[in-house]
């Protein structure tokens, strides 16, 4: 959190892409959320992976709820349309914008209050409806901008910070999204960039419904003992697991770490996430597989991360439903209205 | 005992069970009076229900045309044994019940003053045809042909539309056909005079053409440019959105490519629904949802979100009787404070009132223009009773020259050529502002849409002075609507009168028959049909003309009369409710009464300035 502008002055070293945009061009607003909030990181690994895939900053779209998670699309893409809606209601509105254009990238910014709470219904239509899009959950566990109530993806036992115990059970996302049909399906961390921008840049790439159900501890609100999304909490009971990046068209993509080794992520405050990669035999093109998998180690308390399930022939809703080539947004009476000579035969036939 | 006799001028109510195959039936029946030259009216009055419950066809025949539900049955079908008491009931002194007599009935079940015709239908059925669905449905063409012969419908015109419904389907015309024709000779045979209703030839019907609202208000949405239709489905409004489909899939696919010009998404729900339309908007698509109240109130909080955010977004209304479920299956006008003011906050909204299928059709098309112009939410205000009933009307027109009117686009040219472009900033003193759809530019343009306030270049801001700016803008932009939706529609009575009506919608065509039936009891009014909120200039000045407004409403609360006292300051003295919500459609007998009532009496005697201490 800074109100300090940042100059616009350019270093004339700032590497450009093949577009001859810096990552500064891929910018938006400055940040308003807490200093060291996860979703800030988010935000930065999602200029990083539009500046690396060399996308037109005008060509995405970016859609959010209502919450902090949400504001954050003002803070990237600076000059492309966004779009704050309604809390928990971004996939319908998301839903409605790649109908009326197919041409545009389209990015949802959710929470997991927006997400798996209020939007719960919204998300899972979405995912079965095969939207064209990727859907970024920045997952915390707690609602933020009302300071610290439980939200629904808190694990069931878990305390807030006033000291209320969670009765509920949890709803995890990423096998929910794997049961409804979403055709890229990963599970990241914040704190952990590397891991991150390729997977958002293998979701941007993607044709179908791509979810990423990332971990954003929430340092105001859910970092305290106690809480299950605490870093001491992760540290003490997170098993790590292997995982396997997998980049569409990006294999020169690599990892900080080789197979098999475990991962600590330090964080700001000095606390650590540890991950371990997926198994190396771990096959992100079954479903099934992946469903078993994810929950298998969700009930030992691991959390797994990488990229859980992809169909790389995965088709979309403007497929489904056979709309034209061209965004019907372009489209005019030319086409759309079949005039007056249609009319009169269907008035005839109306006598 | 008295007998009624008319010609060209009665009511045949039909009392069927809902699921037997009695619809296609009976409007076979209506459509053969239409063939006859003779304006006919039916109405489908139905319960929420798919099979076993008791449903109604009523069919008016009205040779003057007078298409309002008139009220009261001269000829009772009683083909339900669950509602026989209540349909006989029902019937006028003198009237007839036509009843399939296989089974004898007691006496007792009879009523002195109505003439009971009876033919054992189920008999006849029986002995004809085999197959057991096959006796059920075809008792009901049979009945059609014992009717045609009592009233003296041209059997031809019956066989020939028989012959349209089934064209290309032989196995079916046939035992129709037949079936038709045993009810015909039947009555024939022995039921001579039976009844005093008639039908004669009459030239009455013209060019007018026989469509639903929903069916009428699909057409306006395909001929208005709509690519985008997501829709939940509910009563009255589902055959909206199907009868889009229907005819998205004839007249929207590309002949040589197969590529479908439209996108129609059944939604989880009505939040879904009105979501995507808002989305779709946001991006530049022509996108509607057609639902009724529960999903108007279930909507509200997007309809703020796209009224602050300046968003196209069209919503059909077929108006049912609320609130909560309702009578879900019965017509009420009763959503218009709900749809004008929805949202939290101070909103206010852009409506259409169609009266008939032809007005949807108008409307409905014109609705995707004025969204895009004023950049907002507009609906259109139906109900059941245009929705879901066949109605005679003005044939469908459209010209050709007509453009659609995209409203206040900015062009990549238009930025590039230096254009400033303030989303919010209110340029030509209209209170509409530019806008750029998404992907129009690589490095201008851009801005981020939210149901915060915001300054007029689209930057969040809680500033008193941003905030104020933007609502005065958005009041100033429903002022400009008052110049582009439809204007009411003024009807000068004979002579002078200092009496005003004011309705709306489908109680049109009542009012329009009591207008007639007032003028001879001798009393004048003077009538205006709203066709539009926010309310034109002409409005206030048609009640400033009349001391007395009667305000003809379908609904307990006198909604609209709300709205004119709310909208334009009028001393609420002056509207004199007259309200019908039973869930039937309003009837010019009950206007006329009501009218005549308060005009002869002193009730509505206006106060006498001068004469007042």
């Amino acid at each position: 959190m800074t109100y300090l502008a940042k100059p616009l002055l350019r270093h004339p070293t700032l590497p450009t892409n093949r577009l001859g945009y810096t990552r500064r061009d891929y910018e938006g607003k400055i940040s308003t959320l807490c200093a060291g909030c996860g979703h800030d990181s988010i935000s930065a690994a999602i200029i990083q992976a539009c500046w690396e895939l060399e996308i037109e900053p005008h060509k995405v779209a970016k859609l959010s709820g209502i919450g902090c998670s949400s504001k954050t699309p003002d803070y990237f893409l600076g000059n492309s349309h966004g779009f704050n809606t309604v809390h928990g209601r971004m996939p319908s509105v998301l839903t409605g914008a790649a109908l009326a254009n197919r041409d545009l990238i389209y990015l949802g910014v959710s929470g997991d209050g927006d997400s798996a709470s209020i939007g719960l219904g919204q998300f899972a239509h979405l995912m079965r409806r095969g939207v064209n899009m990727t859907y970024i959950v920045e997952n915390n566990g707690v609602y933020g901008l009302t300071k610290g109530q439980f939200s629904a993806t808190a694990d069931q036992g878990s305390k807030s910070k006033r000291g209320a115990i969670n009765p509920d059970s949890a709803i995890d996302l990423v096998p929910l999204a794997l049961q409804l049909g979403a055709t890229y399906v990963a599970r990241s961390f914040s704190g952990d960039k590397a891991q991150l921008v390729p997977l958002i840049m293998g979701a941007l790439a993607h044709p179908g419904a791509a979810l990423i159900d990332v971990i954003s501890p929430c340092v105001a609100f859910n970092n305290h003992p106690g809480s299950t999304r605490s870093y001491d909490y992760v540290r003490e009971h997170n098993e790590a697991v292997n995982r396997i990046d997998f980049i569409p068209k990006r294999s020169e993509i690599t990892t900080d770490y080789a197979p098999g080794e475990a991962v600590e992520v330090v964080q700001h405050d000095g606390s650590a996430l540890r991950f371990r990669k997926l198994e190396e035999d771990f096959d992100p093109h079954d479903r099934i597989a992946a469903m078993n998998y994810v929950m298998t180690r969700q009930a030992l308390g691991e959390i797994v991360t990488g990229l859980l399930f992809v169909d790389p022939e995965a088709g979309d809703l403007h497929q489904r439903l056979g709309t034209p080539a061209a965004p019907m947004n372009r489209l005019d009476e030319t086409t759309l209205c079949p005039g007056s000579a249609m009319l009169e035969r269907i008035n005839a036939s109306l006598r | 005992m008295k007998r009624i006799e008319a010609v060209n001028d009665f009511v045949v109510k039909f009392a069927n069970v809902n699921g037997s195959g009695s619809a296609s039936a009976n409007e076979l029946f209506a459509r053969s009076f239409l063939r006859m030259g003779v304006p006919v009216s039916p109405r489908n009055i139905f319960p929420s229900n798919i099979q076993g419950l008791p449903t109604w066809y009523e069919v008016r025949v009205t040779e003057q045309g007078w298409l309002g539900r008139r009220g009261g049955v001269d000829l009772m079908v009683a083909m339900n044994p669950q509602t026989w008491d209540k349909d006989v009931a029902e019937i006028e002194a003198g009237g007839y019940l036509l009843y399939d007599n296989t089974k004898p009935l007691p006496a007792s079940r009879f009523r002195p003053d109505v003439h009971a015709v009876g033919v054992p239908l189920t008999q006849m059925c029986n002995a004809a045809y085999s197959d057991p669905r096959e006796r059920q449905l075809l008792k009901n063409i049979m009945y059609v042909g014992v009717l045609a012969a009592l009233l003296a419908i041209d059997p031809a015109a019956i066989a020939e539309l028989i012959g349209e419904q089934y064209k290309g389907k032989e196995r079916l015309l046939k035992p129709n056909l037949d079936a038709f024709r045993k009810g015909f000779h039947y009555a024939t045979e022995h039921l001579e005079d039976a009844i005093g209703l008639r039908v004669r030839r009459a030239a009455n019907v013209g060019d007018r053409i026989f469509i639903e609202g929903n069916a009428a208000t699909a057409l306006g949405a395909v001929y208005g440019g709509a690519t985008v239709c997501a829709w939940y489905p509910i009563t009255p409004s589902s055959s909206v959105a199907e009868a889009f489909e229907r005819y998205c899939t004839r007249l929207r696919i590309d002949k040589e490519t197969g590529e479908k010009r439209y996108a129609i998404i059944q939604a989880e729900d009505e939040l879904a629904s009105i979501g995507m339309v808002v989305g779709a908007g946001w991006n530049g698509a022509r996108a509607f949802t057609a639902t009724s109240g529960p999903g108007i109130s279930l909507m509200t909080e997007f309809i703020g979100l796209a009224y602050f955010a300046e968003i196209p977004a069209v919503l059909v209304d077929v108006q049912r009787g609320g609130p909560s479920t309702g009578m879900p299956t019965r017509t009420q006008q009763a959503d218009l404070i709900a749809c004008a003011y929805a949202s939290h906050g101070d909103t206010r909204h852009v409506l259409l009132i169609p009266e008939d299928p032809h007005e949807c059709f108008e409307f409905t098309a014109q609705a995707f223009d004025l969204a895009e112009q004023l950049q907002t939410p507009v609906f259109v205000m139906t109900d059941l009773d245009i929705g879901m009933n066949q109605r005679l009307c003005a044939p469908l027109k459209w010209d050709d020259s007509r453009s659609y009117d995209r409203g206040k686009l900015m062009t990549a040219e238009m930025l590039d050529a230096g254009r400033d472009f303030g989303r919010y900033l209110d340029v030509d003193g209209d209170g509409v502002p530019f806008r750029t759809l998404p992907g129009t530019h690589p490095t201008q343009g851009g801005y981020f849409t939210r149901g915060t306030t915001k300054d007029p270049y689209a930057r969040y801001s809680e500033a008193g002075p941003d905030y104020v700016y933007n609502v005065q803008r958005l009041l100033k932009k429903h002022d400009t609507a008052k110049k582009l939706v439809p204007p009411a529609i003024e009807k000068k009575a004979g002579a002078p009168t200092r009496f005003g009506v004011i309705h709306f919608g489908s109680t049109a065509p009542a009012m329009a028959e009591a207008c007639e039936a007032l003028t001879e009891r001798g009393l004048e009014v003077d009538t205006l049909r709203l066709r539009a909120f926010p309310f034109g200039d002409e409005v206030a000045r048609f009640i400033a003309e009349h001391p007395t407004v009667f305000v003809i409403e379908q609904n307990r609360d006198a909604q609209m009369r709300t709205m004119l006292v709310n909208e334009l300051g009028t001393d609420p003295a002056r509207l004199v409710p007259i309200l019908h919500y039973d869930g039937t459609p309003i009837t010019a007998r009950f206007i006329t009464g009501m009218i005549a009532d308060r005009m002869s009496g002193a009730n509505v005697e206006p106060l006498k300035r001068d004469k007042v201490a």
